[in-house]
């Protein structure tokens, strides 16, 4: 089967803010300008498949939610390619966009900020159709709106209301039917349950998942809780410092857990009454800055198993198993 | 049963607003015992951080605090005035809150921040006693290079390092008291698992009590002694936290134990709570969980359930604790 | 709209207003000022004070009508020509309501406009419009508008320029500041994975998010403007001696104020200081109401 949506190589980064003087450092004797920068995304690689959940989890600042908003085109990537369904979309000028940000749609973390507070919930998910003229009329639009609300558990007497008017359950609801009204093939979801109460979080879970049964669209799903991840994703890629460290199905990853990081954040993880997939290990230090990345392998200075070599040498990908690779250096 | 160092009787926070009267808090009787850690439970909107907020006399217009009885180390506080207050903040009873980017003051070097707590709770020590005082704080919390780190702004902290510097202020005055309202939501697992870890050391060390307010039924399983489930400004379960954890006997609690993803088990579906949170100026009549409940029956819309005894230190409220549904 | 209108009514806002005093007590003034530039000539006003037929020298300086030797045709006195006080407040702040307004429309529509595109785009444009804004605001106001007056000449339209050219600063400023907000906000980047073109998000999502700064400051501006025409005319160099003005009042009184012929100048004076007052009051309630901060 042909991938849906192919990552490869992608880099992102930003731009520090810095005084002018401020960029001119002395080195080897001499004045040169260097203009620091974010290294939010390195070199990542993967590929989605038709009808597949793929999820990027990792920690704060570990580039995946800017990954995410690189493929979508929010921003462009300085270096890499992104295709979807075999073309290559990551220059494209944004009326060329066009068509494919019909394709591609996305569902936001933060329920309170996504949909706008001056429009109604009708002209809120009406707006997408409209433009892009999946719909002949106002009317068809608007049987359409109420067919999705239905759909995504409203009711459509509750279209004419305001987003403040709802619970951030419902609005993230809004917010998955505003990005089905187009009728994607593939939907980004950042964090969409990190803001919800536990008790609505397996709601929406649910709802995404059913959605995805019947419709038949793929997901990038985007999050930093693991018990999450299991229960939504197929195959799942674990990001520390911009790059991925591990990925593999969910399987692969939940069972043989093989890189330190994926260990360390199964160990992290508080858990009800169950036994730790990895017993408790010793945790120590913080995420380095991104502006400086540390040599050799993003990990290393957090990692208990570091050797010499991890210090200077970068690991390149292993494959464990056929789709289960590992960026470390313990599996050479 | 160990000494009681804080028991709160019949704890009712309104706030009254142009739309109706939101009850908040609404009749909480609780207490805890010198040295345990008890977490408060529930999710937002429940009334959790408006309970400790009442009890250290924080709460704003058009808020308005009533309790029957609100006992602090032995002390009547219910009708402490605001200077009394004053003297117990900061010093028997101190805050750790959510947002450790918004808690530091940005202006102000760490070391000055720390100073400020010992200054004002502390008076008779002096400057060198005050600095030695500081590092030793850091030190206590894995601040790394102490000395140095007091002339640090908090902007040069990540945000797991800025909680230590908070949990630090929280602990300079030797508080008989802590309240760390979601210590830990603004931060990443592995950082938070650091965070918890430290907390629990230094009040057993301390042998101080901590209320742990969050939404997380995972971290406080594993942090605290004593669990309080609150639902609409009301408690609906309170006990043992293995209790509440394998056994729990409010709907609601097992529902929301249910709803959380498990990492071991492949599900294909997960069990949710259906409906959502009502809507605080229109409580439902009788029990307020029954338009959500599974096993709701006739009279649990019409009368509101009382506290039942379900074991040793272990009560719900309902009409039907522990039963199949 | 009906229903628009009745929800109105019950809202909060609405249940604040009703109890803030000084708000309604503004709003009065408004009321009372706007139907008296509207209907005024027609219903109050004992003669038109700016046709010169209608003058009678032997009038000069009658005082007003509860003083000795004051006469109930003329009820707050006349000037030096005779002229009617009463009527010549109610022929000049037509003009002042019209220079009020129209100015601050004016001014609010172009400022917002830039603001907007500085706040959404960033960069050179951004730089570029803020910078002139800067070196304007480095002048004080006054000084500009005597400038620009001074260069194109006396007149209601180029007073209108002139004020324009102070005015558009503030609201640019600040539309840019909420611009840059409301840009960082989910429902835009929403906005941009549909494809939106900048111009469409700009309209239907960062304008309707911003316009509550500007209506406060529209009406604080509005009292703003009405004063700095009053005190230009004042100069002399507001609008021109044969049309109607507050301002120009004032200063055909103030000649003689200190001789006892007080009215001349002191009832135009008043009659600004309440209409400015009034707006002022509905502004801070309107700031207050506005302002999410506050809430």
């Amino acid at each position: 089967m042909k991938p849906l949506v192919q990552v490869e190589d992608l880099v992102q980064e930003f731009k520090v803010n810095q005084g002018f003087l401020d960029s001119f450092k002395w080195k080897d004797k001499k004045l040169v300008r260097e203009k620091k920068a974010v290294h939010a995304v390195n070199k990542v690689s993967f590929d989605i498949y038709p009808g597949e959940a793929f999820s990027l989890v990792g920690e704060s600042g570990c580039g995946k939610s800017t990954t995410a908003k690189t493929i979508i085109r929010l921003l462009n990537p300085v270096s890499g390619r992104i295709y979807y369904g075999g073309e290559d979309i990551s220059r494209l000028k944004s009326e060329k966009m066009l068509p494919y940000r019909k394709k591609m749609q996305m569902i936001f973390q933060d329920p309170y900020a996504s949909l706008d507070p001056q429009k109604t919930i009708k002209s809120i998910i009406m707006e997408p159709m409209l433009f892009h003229k999946v719909v002949a009329n106002k009317k068809e639009a608007e049987e359409k709106c109420m067919e999705l609300l239905k759909k995504v558990g409203l009711r459509p007497e509750q279209a004419t209301r305001y987003p403040h008017q709802f619970s951030g359950g419902q609005r993230q609801r809004i917010g998955i039917a505003r990005a089905l009204a187009v009728e994607p093939e593939f939907i980004i979801a950042d964090e969409p349950v990190s803001a919800l109460d536990v008790s609505i979080q397996a709601q929406i879970l649910n709802l995404m998942m059913d959605l995805k049964d019947e419709y038949g669209f793929s997901y990038l799903f985007i999050a930093h809780d693991l018990s999450v991840v299991r229960h939504i994703s197929d195959r799942l890629g674990v990001m520390y410092l911009g790059t991925i460290v591990e990925m593999g199905t969910k399987r692969d990853v939940f069972e043989h857990v093989a890189h330190p990081y994926t260990k360390l954040l199964f160990s992290a993880v508080p858990t009800v009454g169950e036994e730790p997939i990895v017993p408790p290990m010793k945790m120590e230090g913080e995420i380095p800055n991104p502006v400086n990345l540390p040599q050799g392998c993003v990990f290393h200075d957090r990692c208990p198993y570091c050797k010499e070599i991890c210090k200077t040498v970068r690991p390149d990908f292993k494959e464990l198993e056929p789709g289960h690779q590992v960026a470390c250096h313990l599996f050479a | 049963m160990q000494e009681k160092l804080l028991e709160v009787k019949n704890l009712r926070t309104y706030f009254h607003t142009f739309k109706g009267v939101v009850k908040a808090v609404d009749g909480i009787s609780f207490s805890l015992g010198k040295g345990e850690i008890l977490g408060i439970v529930g999710e937002s909107g429940s009334g959790k951080s408006v309970t400790c907020f009442s009890i250290l006399k924080l709460i704003e217009e058009p808020g308005k605090v009533q309790a029957d009885e609100i006992w602090f180390q032995g002390k009547d506080i219910t009708a402490a005035s605001e200077k009394e207050m004053t003297k117990i903040r900061g010093k028997d009873i101190s805050m750790v809150f959510q947002d450790p980017m918004t808690s530091l003051n940005p202006l102000y070097t760490i070391g000055k921040q720390i100073e400020e707590m010992l200054i004002l709770h502390e008076p008779q020590m002096d400057k060198d006693q005050r600095k030695k005082r500081c590092i030793e704080l850091l030190n206590a919390v894995g601040i790394p290079n102490a000395e140095q780190q007091l002339k640090a702004y908090p902007h040069q902290f990540s945000g797991g390092m800025r909680q230590r510097v908070v949990i630090a202020i929280a602990l300079a005055a030797n508080p008989k008291l802590i309240i760390a309202d979601e210590p830990t939501t603004a931060l990443d697992v592995t950082i938070q698992a650091q965070i918890l870890k430290l907390m629990k050391k230094l009040v057993q060390e301390r042998q101080a009590s901590l209320i742990l307010i969050t939404h997380d039924l995972a971290v406080v399983s594993e942090m605290v002694d004593r669990v309080i489930v609150m639902y609409c400004g009301k408690i609906v379960e309170q006990g043992p936290v293995d209790k509440i954890i394998n056994e729990p006997s409010h709907p609601y609690t097992i529902g929301l134990l249910d709803s959380i993803p498990r990492l071991r088990k492949e599900q294909d579906r997960l069990d949710f709570i259906p409906g959502m949170v009502p809507n605080m100026y229109d409580l439902p009549s009788g029990c307020l969980f029954a338009p959500r409940c599974k096993g709701c029956k006739d009279v649990c819309r019409n009368r509101e359930p009382e506290m039942k005894t379900v074991g040793s230190n272990h009560s719900a409220a309902c009409h039907f604790p522990r039963i199949d549904y | 709209m009906g229903k628009k209108i009745k929800g109105f009514f019950q809202s909060e806002t609405f249940f604040r207003y009703r109890h803030n005093i000084p708000a309604m007590v503004g709003t009065l003034f408004i009321v009372i000022a706007v139907f008296v530039a509207l209907f005024g000539r027609q219903l109050l006003a004992v003669q038109n004070p700016y046709d010169l037929t209608q003058l009678d020298l032997a009038n000069a300086y009658l005082p007003p009508m509860w003083m000795e030797g004051g006469s109930p045709q003329f009820p707050l006195g006349t000037d030096n020509q005779g002229r009617d006080i009463f009527s010549a407040i109610i022929y000049g702040s037509v003009s002042s309501l019209t220079i009020g307004i129209c100015g601050m429309t004016c001014a609010c529509l172009i400022g917002t406009t830039l603001g907007l595109i500085s706040g959404y785009f960033g960069g050179v444009i951004d730089a570029v419009i803020m910078r002139i804004a800067d070196i304007q605001l480095s002048f004080p106001s006054m000084f500009i508008a005597l400038f620009i007056l001074s260069v194109v000449g006396q007149g209601i339209d180029k007073l209108l320029i002139a004020l324009v050219c102070v005015g558009w600063v503030t609201y640019a400023r600040t539309v840019r500041g909420a611009t840059l907000s409301v840009k960082k906000m989910e429902y835009i980047e929403a906005s941009k994975t549909m494809g939106l073109p900048n111009f469409l998000i700009i309209v239907r999502h960062v304008m309707p998010n911003v316009v509550s700064s500007v209506i406060v400051l529209a009406t604080i501006q509005m009292g703003d403007f009405i004063l700095t025409e009053a005190a230009l005319s004042f100069l002399g160099v507001g609008v021109p001696v044969t049309e109607p003005s507050l301002g120009l009042l004032v200063k055909s009184g103030f000649d003689v104020l200190f001789s006892g012929m007080w009215w001349t100048s002191v009832f135009p004076g008043l009659y600004i200081m309440l209409l400015v007052f009034g707006i002022n009051l509905v502004g801070d309630f309107l700031r207050d109401e506005l302002n999410p901060k506050l809430k």
